[in-house]
């Protein structure tokens, strides 16, 4: 598979795909042709950080600045990535 | 359109169901999914639409622009994300723009459901600009003769141009065809076609038997042999072409041994406002007797969601008898269509007869045996036509309708 994560990679949310906060759900999601998801917490916070300039290591470092309490949330960052791409939400710039 | 391509199939892969077995009105259920069917007026015939029978009746007094722009903004506030913009054909309606303009800012990520009759250049750029997101066009078949049969109408070379246009503006193209008797056959062909239109997504809806599909049953129920080897030849495809196309094959339920858990469970995730206002939980919901269903003329949103006896009478499962009462299954389906339940057994309540488990199962044995008599399978279609259904809405005509409960 070609899902591997590099730090210098850029990725920005999947064409045809849009990511928004939903008040009513008090939380984001990914909305697409004929689904959605609903992204919890962290989730939320990796794909919002993509905006087709950042690279998987500035989102990284951005989130541990963001999160300085919670360890070890690098390994869950790139599992995010990974997940997304999988599922095709996110695209490779 | 499809029972299938908005009850219960691709988006229920999606979204989670929440709070099963608990009514909504404890639980804060929301309506992920408003669907407008806007109008039931339609330049196709065909055999196989889920609309009510009795349709004609509800098209002398649709809801204005107004009401609709209303609508939008009380469902959003419930919680709806996705719009789905259906019918009838849709783009039979003028005012389609400014539903498309308000939906956008509402923050609604919106689909235009459509046979693609009455799209045109001016209208998909006006679409583009108001800010739809995407458009589903319904495909028949790879042969304009079954195309041109089916549908009653001769469309067969306008939805190539229509798929094309689509394409042209940057949408995803996202392809639904329903599957009967007459189409099964050209599964592979059906997939290298949308293929070969850049499609993005397509779901393969099999029949499901409600309104003017139930009426035709018998001559539109394919076999078992074929929907397996329908099923085959997807998977295959499926495998060919990886992530570049999504393909649904959204099974029939009438040969599976459990039912489906119908729009993914009674006032869950679903809110459907019609042609004339009613507010439903299903879109088939008004075969069903001794309910009234709210009207948003009369009643807001808020209310027909979250308190109307409507959309509270089949939530969770305390509503249920045997055998699905004590089913240790019962979570996974609800017990399955409540009007499928109705139309084909006389109870709303009873156990959905698609279920080996259910008294009434061998009705579903019997429609499949029904279906493959000659003489049964050679009686006319009756297409979906205003004739047709003034015919029934008046109660002038009966046939082939007598044997279900609640018909038109």
């Amino acid at each position: 598979m070609e899902n591997k994560i590099q730090h210098s990679d850029v990725y920005a949310i999947a064409h045809h795909h849009r990511f928004q906060w939903e008040e009513a759900q008090q939380s984001y999601v990914i909305l697409f042709p004929e689904g959605m998801v609903k992204l919890h917490g962290g989730a939320g916070e990796v794909i919002k950080r993509l905006d087709a300039k950042a690279t998987v290591a500035d989102v990284v470092a951005d989130l541990k600045a963001t999160f300085p309490d919670a360890e070890g949330i690098e390994a869950d960052i790139i599992g995010m990535f990974e997940l997304a791409l999988e599922k095709g939400w996110i695209r490779k710039i | 359109m499809s029972q299938n391509s908005l009850g219960e199939s691709a988006v229920q892969k999606a979204v989670q169901s929440q709070n099963n077995g608990v009514a909504a009105n404890a639980t804060q259920t929301q309506p992920l999914w408003l669907l407008a069917e806007i109008t039931y007026r339609c330049p196709l015939h065909c055999a196989f639409c889920y609309n009510p029978t009795d349709y004609d009746k509800h098209t002398h007094n649709e809801l204005n622009t107004e009401q609709w722009i209303q609508v939008l903004r009380d469902a959003r506030k419930l919680g709806a994300i996705q719009l789905g913009i259906s019918g009838g054909e849709p783009l039979l309606r003028d005012d389609i723009e400014d539903i498309v303009i308000e939906a956008k800012k509402l923050g609604y990520y919106s689909n235009l459901i459509t046979s693609g009759v009455g799209l045109t250049e001016k209208r998909i750029q006006a679409f583009k600009d108001g800010g739809l997101d995407h458009i589903q066009l319904s495909m028949h078949d790879i042969t304009e003769e079954i195309n041109n049969f089916i549908t009653n109408t001769k469309t067969f070379e306008l939805k190539k141009k229509v798929a094309a246009m689509i394409k042209n503006h940057g949408y995803p193209m996202v392809l639904n065809v329903v599957i009967h008797r007459y189409n099964i056959g050209h599964m592979k062909e059906i997939l290298e076609m949308a293929e070969a239109l850049g499609a993005d997504y397509i779901e393969l809806a099999n029949t499901q038997y409600y309104g003017w599909s139930l009426v035709n049953r018998n001559q539109l129920m394919p076999l078992k042999e074929q929907i397996d080897e329908a099923e085959r030849i997807t998977n295959e495809f499926r495998q060919k072409v990886g992530n570049k196309m999504k393909i649904f094959f959204v099974v029939p339920d009438y040969f599976n041994n459990r039912p489906k858990k119908c729009m993914n469970g009674w006032g869950e995730v679903f809110m459907i406002v019609t042609a004339n206002g009613d507010v439903l939980p299903c879109h088939s919901a008004r075969v069903l007797p001794n309910m009234v269903f709210p009207n948003v003329r009369d009643s807001g949103l808020e209310y027909s969601w979250k308190d109307s006896p409507a959309f509270n009478k089949y939530r969770g499962d305390s509503w249920m008898k045997g055998p699905c009462v004590t089913c240790p299954e019962k979570a996974n389906d609800l017990a399955g269509c409540r009007c499928q339940a109705f139309l084909l057994t006389g109870d709303a309540e009873s156990a959905d007869p698609v279920c080996s488990l259910s008294p009434n199962h061998y009705l579903i044995e019997k429609a499949i045996e029904d279906s493959k008599n000659p003489v049964l399978a050679s009686q006319p279609i009756i297409f979906r036509t205003d004739k047709n259904s003034k015919k029934y809405a008046s109660g002038e005509s009966t046939e082939r309708i007598e044997e279900f409960h609640a018909l038109p």
